[in-house]
């Protein structure tokens, strides 16, 4: 292991978790164990919740609700639009509706299991646990969920799960979710209770006596940078895969809070697990600025395969049966098509890495219909689908029905981020991270479905439990307006801003993001070895420093400047790219979506190292030329027993 | 702990600006009930154009019919009510309805005015209708024919049979003149619009259409629109073609 | 393709805007609109010039971000948002004109961006349920005909784009708010509070200098969501029975 690259620090643990009870009974354990805040006490503390999201949206709702007094930010105009709008296929919750064997029992094991035994158990049972009182509270909020003629709730199986407890809303749960979240969020706008900050970005956070006290954000309109205070500091900023620059996550997403937040003293865990969704469309040309996913839940009725012959140009309805290759289904007969989504990504890259990818490139294989047409008739699979067929003929201009699709693996999720105990804490006291910003739920790899389900249990019904053990000691003493480490913090979003804007190099921000994102879904992408990382590595400084000294950034800093705030992403992304390839040079082994060549089984499928790397990868920040630390947590697995993951 | 912000303590920059003005919640003040007046009183225009198209057909029967029929509206509920308590009625209602109309309509072009400072340098219609489209200017000129239309056959102020002729009298000696005609034509052809929307308007804004109604009431409305129009139109054309003399 | 594009350029709300020239090579008719800015806002940047503002995020119509005024259209030829309209749907040698939404209700805030902010009002005067937290109960106690849950749906999908304001002719948000209204109004849980609801979200509406509905039904046509003329009636029918029942809020 190449020591330059980083330094060992003390191993971390989570103590939170009352591990002295069963797992069953750690959550009720923790709400009891923790301190609770008078209700006539929370009027006075001050939360600062940065995200709309599930995540961030649901917690500053419930948080209001309780009491304290919220103060929200979010960057794009209105709270509703936080990406979490955008998920398609569903949110699991262990309702057993079916009556086919679900149990918050076997949706925490499948869950751990999918993760390929890189989480922690006591948060996976948590959030099994709780994924029920979810479905309620959203529906008691009106999100319309897909109902049957009897007028119960829907439910399909999803992502590699054997049993149905995916609940869904056509193709647009994430928006009926959000939505229904939002308005919680609105209701507690008009109560007085939620002071909201809109097109507002979070630039650093402020601490003071090494508890998280406020945060520094410059107005997105007026370029105006200020601090705001308060007595905790919850950060639901969404993931960072647009580090790839082609994603499926909208265009604003990006890792500046929690990377901001890490260099103020925040671990960040797994940085490179980054999740690979197999069915997007693929990539048509240059200017090409994000990826749409095709939802997931056609893999429920669709058929991926390919043709036998290499290079076999002929349309898709013209390949006869007997010439195509469903691989899925040849190579995975129990779950076929429904195979998790790391397995059906590096699947579909092998075979057009073999030649056999299909449209622009080779690079894409197709999604059939035509057996489920056939099975069910186009009106039911219009009913089901619909709007995706309507999406896809409109993004590539073919005719789903009858063609198919042609989709193509494009990252999708990430499951690194801050490092958080049981209550969701930090490793900066009063600093909380939730939904995909923190780490803590999916180990190395999330099962479809789950995402959803994490955001709001952290946002609706996790941290405002947790959080009130932190604030219990408050309301903290006042922090002075001039206080060093607000001026100190201020003056460095003002200098970074000033930095921007008088380099007038020669290259555009977008320029220096598309390299950058190539270079990582190239090096450190689905599949990764020692020497790819090795040569992103010796190319990301190269890059770093072009681009502090070469980009080009329009406008002025005080009005409403994209490019502006463009660029501040990118320069974190450049720092979080480093440190993603440094956690996967590290980890020598293969887990979930994290996919090194030289760990592999004979037939190519992931091989874990247990003995070497059961444990949560929490970097630290070290100034720019030194090492990040790495702080190990071991995983122990008491209930769910490693195993090799087989989809066979 | 204070929501302090270091520039300027309480304010906080970029907080949302709050509503301009405080929404009033009286029903006077509601978009949706001036619509809803409108509604009424545009149907008990309609019921009325109904009424008053029957009684203009008599024409066709000749003068005294004609006059006579003139006659028995100011008479109407005699002798239990004294002369023309029945047409008060009705004028008075009418008078009502119209103020209400205008007044809502009145009311809600300004309020899109507001609601559009800044016009478009280039804007395309993708579905409304002409019809939509001129109720409001459409509106006015019905206002300038009423007014014109009552002094004309009601009070015969502006009428070549003047003030002391008959109602028939009045009818004929108007369409005599073909500038007459077309002024009426003009107007019925407005008012044709007008009831065109109205119809299928009103339906909407009373709250009782919906997707599978919605086809039905807007060949309704306009197939109702025609059938009004055409019978009103026929009185002057008879006169000026002579088949009414 | 080549393109002639006539963009709205107006550096902040306290200075008057223009339309300005512009042209763009080599466009490809697989592009999206936003990709098409994109191209040439790098052009801008590179040149020297001020890009231009334009407000998107998700790209695959459904954060609502995004919207322009494209011909004098709303989200440009084809019934979807911006950000899925393509430039195959352009000809070679077109002149586009590109215009930020226009309402009393939509303050500019530069160039193509405008301020909805009004539209989180009107939600927040009363589209929403009151469910606290922790209050629900069990997801089946209540089962919901199919019917209503499809057709509260339909109405959810609204994605608060804001085009039906920029093509009515009155400046409505009618479409938006009674989108709303529907899909609460339809559903058992939104009973309780299905007067007043309307009530607020028409007097916020209202006052927000929007203007109010006649029913042209632009709004409907250029909705990407397909919001349909139905979610008006049915806003208008409830608004008028909260009346009858002396539902007016004290607030
Ligand atoms: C296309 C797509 C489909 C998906 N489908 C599914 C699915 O079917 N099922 C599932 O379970 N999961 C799905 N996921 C994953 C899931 O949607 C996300 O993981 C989840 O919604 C994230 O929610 P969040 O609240 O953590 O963050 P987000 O919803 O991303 O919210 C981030 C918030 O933070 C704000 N923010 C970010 N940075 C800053 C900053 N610097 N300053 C101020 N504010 C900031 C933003 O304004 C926003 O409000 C999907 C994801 C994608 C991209
Ligand atoms: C005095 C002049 C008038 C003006 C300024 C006027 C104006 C308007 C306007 C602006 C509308 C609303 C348009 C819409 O809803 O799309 C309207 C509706 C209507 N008008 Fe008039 N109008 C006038 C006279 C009349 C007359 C004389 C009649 C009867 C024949 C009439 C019948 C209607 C009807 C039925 C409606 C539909 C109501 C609704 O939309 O809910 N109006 N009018
Ligand atoms: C060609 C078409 C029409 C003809 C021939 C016609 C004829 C007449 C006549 C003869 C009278 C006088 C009746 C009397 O004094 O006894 C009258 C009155 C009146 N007409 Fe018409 N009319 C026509 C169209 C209209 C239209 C389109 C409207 C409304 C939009 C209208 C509204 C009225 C009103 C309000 C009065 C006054 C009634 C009263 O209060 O006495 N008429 N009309
Ligand atoms: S109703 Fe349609 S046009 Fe209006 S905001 Fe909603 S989605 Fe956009
Ligand atoms: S276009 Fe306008 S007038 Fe009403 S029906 Fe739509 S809001
Ligand atoms: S950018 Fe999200 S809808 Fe267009």
């Amino acid at each position: 292991m190449a020591l330059e690259l980083f330094l060992e620090g003390d191993p971390i643990a989570d103590t939170k978790a009352p591990r002295d009870v069963p797992i069953g009974e750690r959550w009720s354990e923790r709400k009891f164990r923790g301190k609770l805040v008078n209700p006539a006490n929370r009027r006075k503390l001050t939360i600062i919740v940065v995200g709309t999201g599930l995540a961030g949206g649901a917690a500053a709702a419930t948080l209001a609700e309780a009491g304290y007094h919220v103060k929200s930010f979010w960057f794009q105009d209105s709270p509703r639009r936080a990406h979490s709008i955008a998920a398609q296929g569903g949110i699991n919750a262990a309702k057993n509706y079916r009556n086919d064997g679900d149990s918050v029992h076997r949706l925490f094991y499948d869950t751990v299991k999918g993760g390929d035994f890189r989480s922690r158990e006591d948060n996976v049972h948590r959030l099994a646990e709780i994924s029920t009182q979810i479905i309620d509270q959203c529906v008691a909020q009106g999100v319309p969920f897909a109902r049957e003629y009897g007028g119960l709730l829907d439910n399909r199986s999803f992502g590699g799960a054997q049993v149905s407890r995916t609940f869904y809303a056509r193709g647009q749960t994430g928006q009926q979710l959000l939505i229904g979240a939002y308005q919680a969020f609105e209701r507690q706008v008009a109560a007085g209770s939620i002071e909201t900050h809109s097109r507002t970005e979070m630039l650093d956070l402020v601490v003071v006596d090494g508890k998280a006290r406020g945060i520094v954000v410059r107005d997105l309109v007026t370029g105006e940078v200020t601090t705001h205070l308060a007595d905790a500091v919850v950060l639901g900023t969404g993931g960072y895969s647009n580090v790839y620059y082609l994603s499926t996550n909208a265009k604003g997403s990006n890792t500046t809070a929690i990377w901001r937040a890490h260099k103020r003293g925040a671990l960040f865990a797994n940085p490179c697990y980054t999740q690979i969704h197999p069915t997007c469309i693929p990539v048509s040309g240059d200017y090409q600025s994000k990826l749409t996913l095709m939802s997931e839940s056609l893999r429920n009725d669709g058929r991926v395969w390919v043709p036998k012959e290499r290079g076999d140009s002929r349309p898709a309805h013209e390949i006869p049966e007997d010439e195509r290759d469903y691989y899925l289904e040849r190579k995975y007969p129990a779950f076929g098509n429904l195979v998790p989504r790391d397995i059906a990504s590096r699947q579909a890259k092998n075979v057009c890495d073999e030649g056999y990818g299909v449209g622009p490139g080779g690079l894409g294989v197709y999604l059939d219909f035509t057996d489920a047409i056939q099975r069910l008739g186009r009106k039911a699979v219009e009913a089901k689908y619909g709007n995706l067929f309507d999406m896809y003929a409109r993004i590539t201009g073919e005719d789903p029905y009858e063609s198919g699709m042609r989709i193509y693996p494009a990252v999708h999720y990430t499951m690194g981020g801050l490092w958080v105990d049981y209550d969701l804490q930090s490793t900066i006291p009063g600093l909380f991270v939730i939904g995909e910003a923190n780490f803590s739920d999916h180990g190395a790899n999330r099962l479809g479905a789950s995402a959803l389900m994490q955001g709001l249990s952290d946002g609706y019904f996790v941290l405002p439990n947790t959080i009130t053990d932190y604030l219990s000691a408050g309301p903290f003493e006042k922090v002075p307006a001039d206080h060093p480490a607000i001026v100190e913090a201020e003056a460095g979003v003002h200098a970074q801003v000033e930095k921007f804007l008088s380099i007038n190099g020669t290259r555009t921000v977008a320029s220096f993001h598309r390299e950058l994102g190539k270079l990582v879904w190239d090096y450190c992408g689905m599949e990764r070895t020692a020497e790819s990382l090795r040569k992103a590595l010796d190319r990301i400084p190269e890059i770093r420093k072009e681009f502090w000294t070469d980009v080009k950034v329009a406008g002025t800093a005080t009005d409403f400047n994209q490019n502006l705030e463009h660029a501040a992403r990118v320069a974190d992304f450049i720092d979080l790219a480093e440190l993603m390839c440094i956690d996967a040079l590290h980890r020598e082994e293969s887990c979930g979506g994290h996919f090194r060549a030289e760990s592999q089984t004979p037939e190519g499928e992931a091989l874990r190292d247990d003995e070497n790397f059961a444990y949560v990868a929490a970097w630290g920040w070290t100034p720019e030329g030194e090492p990040p630390i790495l702080h190990k947590e071991a995983l122990e697995y008491e209930y769910v027993h490693l195993a090799q993951r087989s989809y066979k | 702990m204070a929501t302090v912000t270091t520039q300027q303590a309480g304010q906080s920059a970029g907080a949302n600006p709050g509503p301009r003005r405080q929404p009033k919640t009286g029903r006077f003040s509601s978009s949706v009930f001036k619509k809803a007046t409108m509604a009424v009183t545009g149907i008990i225009f309609v019921l009325y154009l109904i009424a008053h198209m029957v009684g203009n057909l008599k024409a066709f029967a000749g003068a005294e019919t004609f006059n006579n029929y003139s006659e028995f509206l100011r008479e109407l509920g005699e002798p239990i009510l004294p002369r023309l308590t029945v047409l008060t009625i009705i004028r008075v209602v009418l008078l009502v309805a119209i103020a209400t109309h205008i007044w809502a309509a009145v009311s809600l072009w300004r309020q899109a005015k507001r609601a559009r400072p800044i016009g478009y340098v280039t804007k395309k219609r993708v579905q409304q209708s002409y019809a939509s489209r001129t109720m409001r200017w459409g509106g006015i000129i019905l206002f300038l024919f009423i007014v014109w239309h009552i002094l004309d056959l009601t009070l015969g102020a502006v009428n070549p049979a003047g003030r002391d002729s008959l109602p028939y009298g009045r009818l004929v000696e108007g369409f005599q003149n073909p500038v007459v005609v077309i002024w009426y034509a003009v107007a019925l052809i407005v008012l044709g619009f007008h009831i065109r929307h109205g119809v299928w308007s009103a339906t909407q804004s009373l709250g009782h259409s919906n997707k599978r109604r919605e086809r039905a009431l807007n060949v309704f409305a306009t197939a109702f629109a025609v059938v009004l129009i055409g019978g009103y139109l026929l009185i002057p054309f008879s006169v000026l073609f002579g088949i009414i003399d | 393709m080549q393109l002639t594009l006539r963009v709205w350029r107006q550096p902040s709300p306290a200075v008057k805007g223009k339309m300005a020239n512009y042209h763009l090579t080599d466009v490809s008719p697989d592009m999206s609109f936003l990709e098409m800015l994109d191209v040439l806002n790098e052009q801008l940047i590179l040149s020297g010039e001020d890009p231009v503002a334009f407000d998107h995020d998700c790209r695959e119509g459904i954060c609502g971000s995004c919207g322009l005024m494209i011909n004098g259209i709303a989200h440009g030829p084809e019934q979807t948002t911006t950000c899925q309209l393509h430039m195959r749907s352009f000809s070679d040698g077109d002149t586009i004109d590109i215009e930020p939404w226009r309402s009393g209700g939509f303050p500019v805030v530069k160039d193509l961006v405008v301020d909805r902010s009004a539209f989180d009002r009107i939600i927040s005067a009363g589209g929403f349920i009151s469910a606290p937290t922790g209050t629900a109960p069990e997801a089946h106690a209540t089962p919901v005909p199919k019917v209503d849950a499809d057709a509260a749906f339909d109405a959810a999908t609204c994605i608060g784009c804001g085009a039906c304001v920029a093509a009515c002719p009155n400046g409505s948000a009618m479409l938006f708010t009674a989108a709303k209204v529907t899909h609460l109004g339809l559903l058992p849980q939104g009973q309780p509070e299905r007067d007043s609801r309307v009530v607020r979200m028409v007097a916020q509406q209202d006052a927000e200098d929007f203007g109010g509905c006649t029913n042209i039904g632009e709004c409907s046509a250029v909705c990407p969501k397909g919001i349909s003329m139905e979610t008006i009636s049915r806003l208008n029918h409830d608004l008028l029975g909260a009346l009858r029942a002396g539902a007016v809020p004290t607030s």
